[in-house]
């Protein structure tokens, strides 16, 4: 692990299930809230919203990683890779590598031990989904995190050092096509992690010379086992109210670490996923400009309430009447293809005549008509202003009204964008708007990503 | 460049028009045959065999000229099928006056149909653009909410009240209501009163409510079009043409911040087109009725600025004063409009046209206005920012 962190940058949707809706619907106890997805996010929309803060809210110009590792246990796709959205939203051409670490929760330590040995940029996201009146239902969480690996030398956290344990045995598992998990029978499994833990972690403390730890991190969905691990290891208590992230859960616990973390300090990271990944991190000078977006404690105050019958909805347990409106044709993949510039990063053209600019781009410019003088113009981290808006009650959505928005962009361009995480009385003529990647709709088995505007 | 207009050199000699509404014991191949039939009736001497050529205007009621020639059993002649959006029926009238102009045809037909009903949708609900990269707004965007947008922009920049720009929408309604009412042949013939329009705004897009929307439609209209010199061979009160405007623009308006949605420049070129082909110069005392594009409330009183028949940021206080209402100075929509009368889209620019013929000819009943002159028919496709706007001016007489 020649690689250290150069920077990064969590994503907490802004949405919350509050428990008083599982008290008053399944007549269940307990205080507090869980962070859910949107019903146009997903696994991989929160891993463009994570790594676009890590990549281009750095150093200028932004990093361009050679690679892209992305780890989920909720795949939008299969067999087509879902880092390649990813990719193609950070506006990365064609160049380089980009794969997805998809299945088990482990697979977030493995993305994050790939960009380690070889430089790049981690992708941990996930939506966890359990049934109702699970405990996972109300134990998780739908969060992203990105971590960016650059030489060692400018990192500002290196690898002090690390080693792994694994075993075979059944603990949580889901087939296929299930919506939530299975879990064995919980003082099992914390019998059989917690050697595993031991052993890992007693190497990794040795290598590193068996000082104590400034930070303690522990992920793992067996919450007995994390508890336990987390009662030996001396961990401070837990003072992030996080439910469990899946493949981002280390992610996110990480990075709230590092929120906190000084120069000179050492992180102890234990992620405890059929086996154990043990790592000592130690944090550097350059941390204050590896910190990009806001932090996971701010990310988690407020929040969105929405309804435990939303909820159900919005995650696809709760079937609602479609509108009386036909659906969308799916995207089709050579217009896609064409538009990947336009579509997945937001690339407009700006007129070398006149400087007008164009979303999406074109050819002959609106303003003075001067044909193929274009060059390109990112503006996916540009904000607007509303010119008009309307809510429309008898749009196809999957989460009915629809509000649309006419969006002027601060350095000129203008678009129609449906806008997120916002209620109708929220928007007017003149309130201000910034970018999020999005799924619009999924029609004919193909996701249609694309930008939408949400209020700041 | 020059657009020279073919002022008094066609006009139309027969009309038919069936009643719109939900037809659901006619399919589009009735309707063509009520319309054309009507339209025979309405001139004996002109029979089926002496058509020379049809135009036949339908957005998504099928393809190609067979639409028409199947049904109607015609023996081997021309017949051309266009399309143009909300416009498709006057764009079938435009060019067969332009076929009989130019001396191609001495007897031609523009017929309109459309079949909307048969959907299952309860909103207009046409075949799309084709598959696209998924990030064209109006994949998924209605068309209320598009021009929705209209209202807030212009309360914006006029800086009129919300509410009184509201009374003014529910007023349109109200008037075009009122209008169809009177009309047999219209989808809605009862008066709604203001406190039940308002009572429904805001259901359906930004402020729109139902009662602001034009009815969703099946219907078909049908015209007869011959030589100005020939007219009086076949009717003693033939419709002369004295304008006919066509005009498409870039459709820039959603992506440059330069449009205000307040306006549709469309509308405006082609208006002062329309009016320099019929010597028209002051178009709210010269002309007699507008027959103009209501299909969501907010388009009717943009369109009364666009139009000349109000000034900008007033048309707003002119619906309100009811300067358009059928006993107005310049009565808007005396047949009830998209509104009430309905609007199957390839059919309702020439249904425009047949209650200008009506009320020419003195047959507009209840509706009758006194000793009309000229006739506007405005006929929009798109949206706001991007549209084709169609406009003709009609006229009783033949300038000496």
């Amino acid at each position: 692990m020649d690689h250290g962190i150069l920077g990064y940058a969590t994503y907490l949707p802004g949405h919350r299930l509050p428990f008083h809706e599982l008290r008053a619907q399944l007549g269940l106890g307990g205080d507090g809230s869980r962070v859910i997805a949107s019903y146009d996010e997903d696994s991989t929309t929160m891993g463009v919203e994570a790594a676009r803060r890590a990549v281009n809210q750095g150093p200028r110009p932004p990093a361009r990683p050679a690679a892209i590792y992305f780890a989920t246990t909720t795949p939008p796709y299969l067999d087509k890779t879902n880092a390649a959205a990813i990719h193609a939203a950070l506006d990365l051409g064609h160049e380089g590598f980009a794969v997805d670490m998809a299945g088990s929760a482990r697979s977030g330590f493995g993305a994050l031990s790939a960009a380690a040995h070889g430089g790049g940029l981690a992708v941990l996201s996930d939506v966890r989904t359990g049934l109702p009146t699970s405990a996972e239902e109300r134990g998780g969480a739908d969060a992203a995190a990105a971590f960016l690996f650059g030489p060692a030398d400018e990192a500002a956290v290196e690898i002090v050092a690390a080693a792994a344990t694994t075993a075979e045995f059944l603990d949580r598992w889901r087939l296929p096509g299930e919506p939530a998990s299975h879990q064995w029978e919980e003082r099992f499994g914390v019998e059989v992690y917690m050697p595993l833990i031991r052993e890992a972690v007693g190497q990794v403390r040795a290598q590193a010379g068996d000082a104590e730890p400034d930070h303690v991190v522990i992920s793992s969905a067996h919450v007995r086992t994390a508890a336990t691990a987390a009662k030996e290891l001396g961990a401070r208590a837990p003072a992030l109210s996080l439910g469990y992230a899946g493949a981002a859960d280390l992610g996110l616990r990480l990075a709230a670490a590092l929120d906190e973390a000084q120069p000179g300090q050492t992180i102890l990271v234990v992620s405890a996923v059929d086996g154990c990944d043990a790592v000592m991190l130690r944090v550097r000078e350059p941390i204050g400009q590896a910190r990009r977006g806001l932090p996971v404690a701010r990310q988690l105050e407020g929040g969105r309430e929405v309804t435990y019958a939303q909820y159900l909805m919005w995650r696809g347990l709760l079937d609602r009447e479609p509108p009386r409106r036909p659906e969308p044709e799916r995207p089709a993949a050579p217009p896609a293809a064409r538009a990947e510039a336009w579509k997945f990063a937001f690339v407009g053209s700006a007129c070398q005549q006149c400087g007008q600019v164009h979303v999406p781009p074109r050819r002959v410019c609106v303003s003075c008509g001067s044909v193929d003088h274009m060059e390109r113009r990112p503006l996916a981290d540009q904000q607007g202003t509303i010119a008009t808006y309307t809510v429309d009650h008898l749009a196809f959505s999957p989460s009915p009204p629809m509000i649309d928005a006419v969006v002027d962009f601060e350095g000129g361009g203008r678009y129609t964008l449906e806008v997120a995480d916002a209620s109708p009385d929220e928007v007017d003529i003149g309130t201000r708007l910034a970018l999020t990647f999005r799924k619009l709709y999924t029609t004919g088995g193909v996701h249609n990503y694309f930008w939408k505007a949400r209020p700041i | 460049m020059a657009s020279h207009g073919i002022k008094d050199q066609v006009a139309i000699v027969g009309m038919g028009c069936t009643q719109f509404g939900e037809r659901w014991d006619r399919s589009a191949d009735d309707l063509l045959v009520d319309a054309t039939q009507e339209c025979f009736a309405s001139t004996p001497s002109i029979t089926k065999e002496d058509v020379d050529a049809y135009w036949l205007g339908t957005l998504s009621s099928g393809q190609s000229g067979l639409v028409l020639s199947q049904p109607l059993g015609i023996d081997y002649k021309p017949v051309t099928r266009v399309e143009n959006f909300c416009a498709t029926g006057s764009e079938a009238f435009r060019n067969a006056c332009y076929a009989v102009a130019c001396g191609a045809y001495d007897v031609v037909m523009a017929v309109g149909v459309e079949k909307l009903k048969d959907s299952g949708y309860s909103g207009l609900v046409t075949a799309g653009r084709g598959a696209g990269d998924g990030t064209d707004p109006g994949a998924t965007q209605t068309a209320p909410a598009a021009f929705s947008l209209l209202d807030p922009a212009y309360c914006s920049k006029y800086s009129v009240d919300r509410g009184d720009m509201r009374e003014a929408m529910t007023h349109v309604a109200w008037k075009n209501h009122a209008n169809g009412a009177l009309n047999p042949r219209a989808q809605f013939r009862s008066e709604v009163p203001k406190e039940k329009i308002s009572a429904a705004a805001g259901k359906v897009a930004g402020r729109l409510g139902v009662f602001d929307c034009s009815g969703v439609s099946d219907g078909s209209a049908a015209a007869l079009i011959v030589r100005a010199e020939d007219a009086y061979t076949y009717t003693d009160r033939p419709m002369f043409v004295k304008a006919l405007s066509m005009v498409a623009g870039p459709a820039s308006g959603p992506i440059d911040p330069s449009y205000d949605y307040t306006t549709f420049h469309e509308v405006t070129h082609c208006a002062q087109d329309a009016y320099r082909q019929a010597g028209i110069d002051r178009p709210r005392e010269q002309i007699s009725l507008a027959e103009v594009h209501d299909c969501f409330t907010p388009t009717e009183l943009v369109l009364m600025e666009d139009l000349g028949f109000s000034e900008r940021g007033q048309a707003w206080r002119d619906e309100l004063d009811g300067t358009f209402n059928l006993d107005g100075k310049l009565p808007v929509n005396p047949d009830g409009g998209l509104k009430s009368f309905g609007h199957p889209i390839g059919a309702s620019g020439l249904r425009m046209l047949f209650e200008c013929w009506l009320q020419f000819r003195g047959e507009a009943g209840d509706r009758q206005l006194e000793d009309p002159q000229l006739g506007m028919t405005h006929n929009l496709g798109g949206r706001p920012g991007g549209c084709v706007s169609f406009i003709s001016i009609v006229g009783a007489e033949q300038d000496g």
